[in-house]
């Protein structure tokens, strides 16, 4: 073999054996790495209930009650199969609304509530312009609905 | 036709001399043309309101981080491997294109997270690792600047900007693998779920992130050309010319 041909498979080795080597780390670390838990994992408790965690899903229609004080708003935040009551003191982000995405940070108290500290809005990832959107609402499309559980959740990919 | 003629340090400068005015040129146009789609003739998002509109920016320049990254990855393989010169220049005069673009991509970002998600940064597997992209930028600048031998320190910083290719996928389905405040790619190799006028726009944008990256690569190797070869007899009659 030539030097060339022979630094060539090196390097092609070494790149090969990094790659598996990130693979496996990652796929090790595969449970350390999700930004959030679903509703369902919470109420299988498959998440560390007694420290802070983060909570993603779907503000459920029809579920956003704001307090008289106008800063304190209760929802729930479902997956589709398992819902999850949530208190919240604070400003919500713009795109926080009844049936999108919603990531909120906090912990289960002893009734069952998880009490956030922090409320971020997860955006999908559809650009179009309101004319769009309306249209594909008129026609009962779900389209909120099916493109935040495809993220992570796995039921659309 | 001798397909390794410009290959040569002193064949390319001049090819890069002819080429960057037309790259400057046409990523100038390219960039007014993909500004006015994005800004004057695309519709409003439904959801988001103006605030979308970053994406025309941070899209491309995000695109451009992580392109640039591999193209110099490949000029740092052939750098290890056939010990040519001109590749090795070449992958240092990507490397601060590619860092600003990777800078500008956080940044703008992190300037429409504020508005829609509520927060200006969080550590999800999206952000994290386009971040780490960024701190590989400096390391491959930090190294290969390290050596007095400027032949070592590109040897030692190709060794560093291959081992760093294994983020790019990483970065790439960090939103597919994993469950992140970042929301899924609008456009993949399966198709897209954006307004054609929108997307028209982002593309066009892109282009002339391409443009302008291969022009500021073209110059900025033609610096270090000079630099490197200035002891050889083309530099020195260049010089008396």
């Amino acid at each position: 073999m030539k030097p060339r041909t022979k630094r060539a498979v090196a390097i092609a080795g070494g790149l090969a054996a990094l790659g598996v080597a990130a693979a496996l780390v990652l796929n090790a670390f595969q449970s350390n790495l999700v930004f959030f838990f679903t509703p369902t994992q919470v109420a299988k408790k498959e998440v560390p209930l007694d420290r802070n965690f983060r909570l993603g899903g779907l503000v459920e229609g029809g579920t956003v009650v704001r307090q008289k004080d106008a800063l304190s708003v209760t929802f729930k935040v479902t997956d589709g199969a398992e819902s999850i009551p949530v208190t919240y003191t604070g400003i919500l982000p713009d795109l926080f609304k009844e049936g999108k995405g919603v990531v909120a940070e906090g912990k289960v108290g002893a009734d069952g509530v998880f009490k956030a500290s922090q409320v971020l809005a997860k955006h999908d990832e559809n650009y179009m312009p309101p004319e769009a959107a309306e249209a594909l609402k008129q026609a009962g499309h779900p389209m909120a609905k099916e493109n935040f559980a495809g993220q992570g959740g796995g039921t659309k990919r | 036709m001798n397909w390794f003629y410009f290959s040569s340090p002193s064949t390319f400068y001049g090819l890069a001399g002819r080429l960057a005015p037309w790259c400057f040129v046409s990523a100038a146009v390219l960039a007014a043309w993909g500004l006015y789609l994005g800004l004057l003739v695309a519709p409003t998002d439904a959801q988001q309101g103006e605030v979308y509109r970053v994406i025309f920016i941070h899209v491309p320049t995000a695109w451009m981080s992580m392109f640039l990254y591999f193209i110099m990855a490949c000029y740092c393989g052939l750098t290890l491997v056939f010990n040519t010169r001109l590749s090795a220049m070449m992958a240092r005069a990507i490397a601060p294109t590619g860092a600003m673009f990777t800078f500008v991509a956080l940044w703008t970002g992190s300037f429409w997270g504020r508005p829609t998600w509520g927060t200006y940064w969080v550590w999800d597997a999206r952000l994290t690792s386009e971040l780490v992209l960024l701190f590989l930028y400096f390391g491959y600048i930090a190294l290969a600047n390290a050596f007095e031998d400027p032949r070592r320190g590109d040897r030692a910083a190709a060794l560093l900007a291959l081992i760093g290719v294994v983020n790019l996928p990483i970065i790439y389905f960090s939103v597919q693998w994993w469950n992140t405040l970042h929301q899924g790619s609008s456009v993949n190799f399966k198709g897209t779920s954006m307004h054609v006028t929108m997307l028209t726009g982002m593309l066009v944008m892109s282009f002339a992130a391409w443009m302008y990256a291969i022009g500021a690569a073209l110059v900025r190797v033609r610096s270090i050309i000079l630099e490197r070869e200035r002891r050889t007899q083309w530099v020195r009659e260049l010089k008396a010319a």
